[in-house]
């Protein structure tokens, strides 16, 4: 186990930058995702702390220990593939043992180790099967088995689960995240799936363009995106022009075309700085619908039509529009979904809503 | 439907054609008859023993199988490197060795073999063994090229960096997980080589030292004089070497592929 220090790390492939100047700690222990859409850099980054590729700036320390000279083979990690890499031609054991072999760990001890690593992951008793034999679940579990059995300073996951189906992935998702708590390795996981980084991170670091776009604890970079990128790549998030009208201590008071004055508090506003421009974030599930035209106490609101539903079982999702405006609305449904042409009063409560500063590029969205 | 008639007639006397020669060889191998001919006069097998007493045919069959296998060994282990260094590195010039490696299958062999000699001549070098496999090594390099390289395409570099991040130095990696998953291409390659070289005669003719024959040039040498029964048995060894060995690997690849599942 071991902390992760990235310092300055970049990456360039000839004319093409894949990673510029990322700082980022990966904590001892602690469970960090790369979050991002192909092409982000993530799994860049990834493959530099594994060794696959050098950095050509920067320096990445691992348990205080400058790395980027070491080859891969000398750096103790545990390396979990999307396609699983299981070796073909070995069994089940031999493939769990692979690592053993070179840490000069002695034949019966080694075979004391595989199966308590298909204990851990839950598949006793397939040591002499081949990895053919095995569906995409369990190779993937065999592949999460040989990188562990060899107690790395560091596991990498390079999207393991985007190879299983729906159902098998939510179940791994949450039996991967309780294996690491319990061995407690220092996990980076790369994925471009914004639930699976919600679910099972204890920290999350989205990317975008090579960049590090935000960093912090799921809750904070769900509730509080530090740009319009953020915003938009996590969770349906609609996004409104304002003006800026007024600031007091706890609060900034923005006005919309949609919703009309409100404020926001500070805490949710601190990326906005002094500008007088501003972009609304508002979540999709943070807007309530509601029949007849009271709007509630606390919570401003404006008649909106519906112009589409996607009803999906416990769920609707509104397309909605106000004025000018179309907006998202994700609600339970409680009785009935509202149709489609009916007029509903979409109500929001200031302090759910996020002001971020207007961008002049447009190029991270 | 009468034009699929004549399409399968047609087909049928082109498979005649080619095959009816070899059929003649095999059969005649077995000829008791002094004369090589029809009507076969009965069952024997005195060709094949008059063959085995033959010094000179037994000579050419320890050259040709020994330039045979060397061959086979030579031209994997390259074609093996160039292939590993072509689809797993990038470097400058890639395309032109690329190029070069296979030309030896489209310049025709005896400029091939030509080029070779006078590339000697220069360097004063005399016609040798040695020379002999280098140059059946050249003549075979392209086909295990292509096969290896074929199959390593198609292996996904997440296994060698799986066995990398393991502990498993690059040599390592190669001999406990490219080289195996790599096996089936490397032994059909390794009997594309041995086969080529074993059937060689065109280039063999010019390359081969004073005093050394290959089964081929033997049998060229033998033609000259007459037409033996022998050379009908000759005929059929060959047949049964050049065919049987790539079917009866191909059987036991297959055969080791099944019990492994």
């Amino acid at each position: 186990m071991a902390r992760v220090e990235l310092k300055g790390v970049s990456k360039s492939f000839g004319p093409i930058t894949a990673v510029r100047k990322a700082d980022v700690v990966f904590e001892e222990g602690s469970f960090t995702t790369l979050l991002g859409p192909s092409g982000c850099g993530k799994t860049t980054i990834l493959r530099m702390v594994a060794g696959l590729e050098t950095p050509t700036g920067g320096d990445i320390l691992v348990g205080g220990r400058r790395v980027n000279d070491v080859p891969i083979h000398k750096r103790n990690l545990g390396l979990v593939f999307q396609n699983y890499a299981l070796f073909p031609h070995k069994t089940i054991a031999q493939n769990i043992a692979f690592g053993l072999k070179y840490r000069g760990v002695p034949k019966a001890e080694a075979s004391d180790k595989v199966r308590q690593a298909l204990e851990i992951v839950r598949l006793p008793g397939v040591e002499d099967r081949y990895p053919s034999q095995l569906s995409g679940g369990q190779q993937q579990r065999i592949a999460l088995a040989r990188a562990i059995v060899i107690e790395p300073d560091v596991l990498l996951l390079d999207e393991p689960l985007s190879a299983l189906d729906a159902n098998l992935r939510e179940e791994m998702r949450v039996e991967l995240k309780a294996i690491q708590h319990r061995i407690g390795v220092t996990s980076i996981f790369v994925t471009h799936d914004q639930s699976e980084a919600l679910a099972m991170s204890d920290r999350i670091v989205v990317m975008s363009a090579g960049e590090v776009q935000q960093e912090g604890v799921p809750e904070e970079v769900y509730n509080t995106p530090a740009n319009e990128f953020v915003a938009r790549f996590l969770g349906a998030a609609n996004l409104f022009d304002a003006r800026v009208t007024g600031a007091d201590a706890g609060s900034v008071e923005l006005d919309t075309a949609a919703f009309g004055r409100l404020a926001v508090p500070r805490e949710r506003a601190l990326w906005l700085g002094d500008a007088t421009a501003a972009r609304l974030v508002v979540r999709a599930e943070k807007l309530a619908l509601s029949a007849g035209d009271a709007v509630p106490a606390g919570t401003v609101g404006a008649p909106a039509t519906v112009e589409a539903v996607d009803y999906q079982g416990q769920l609707a999702r509104y397309f909605l529009r106000i004025g000018d405006s179309r907006l998202q609305a994700i609600q339970m449904i409680d009785g009935r979904p509202f149709p489609e042409g009916a007029t509903v009063t979409v109500a929001v409560r200031p302090e759910d809503c996020t002001a971020l500063p207007v961008e002049r590029a447009a190029g991270t969205t | 439907m009468r034009a699929w008639g004549w399409i399968r007639a047609y087909a049928v006397a082109v498979y005649v054609f080619m095959f009816a020669p070899v059929a003649v060889v095999l059969l005649l191998a077995f000829n008791s008859s002094q004369f090589s001919g029809f009507p076969i006069e009965g069952f024997s097998l005195r060709w094949f023993r008059r063959l085995f007493e033959n010094e000179a045919i037994m000579r050419a069959f320890e050259t040709s199988f020994s330039l045979g296998l060397l061959t086979a060994a030579c031209a994997t282990t390259l074609g093996i490197l160039a292939s590993l260094a072509l689809v797993r590195y990038r470097f400058r010039g890639k395309d032109w060795i690329t190029a070069l490696l296979i030309s030896p299958v489209l310049v025709p062999e005896t400029v091939l073999a030509v080029g070779l000699l006078i590339f000697l001549r220069w360097l004063s070098m005399p016609r040798s063994f040695l020379l002999l496999l280098l140059g059946h090594t050249m003549i075979a390099l392209p086909f295990v090229v292509l096969v290896v390289q074929a199959r390593l395409v198609g292996i996904r570099r997440d296994y060698e960096e799986a066995a990398r991040s393991l502990g498993a130095s690059p040599l390592e990696t190669f001999w406990q997980i490219t080289l195996p998953l790599l096996m089936p291409a490397v032994f059909a390659g390794a009997l594309f080589a041995f086969t080529i070289s074993f059937d060689n005669i065109t280039a063999t003719i010019f390359w081969r030292p004073a005093g050394t024959e290959t089964v081929p040039t033997q049998i060229f040498g033998m033609l000259r004089n007459s037409v033996s029964p022998e050379i009908n048995a000759l005929g059929f060894v060959m047949i049964v070497v050049t065919v049987g060995v790539p079917l009866a690997a191909g059987a036991l690849a297959r055969y080791f592929a099944r019990r492994r599942q």
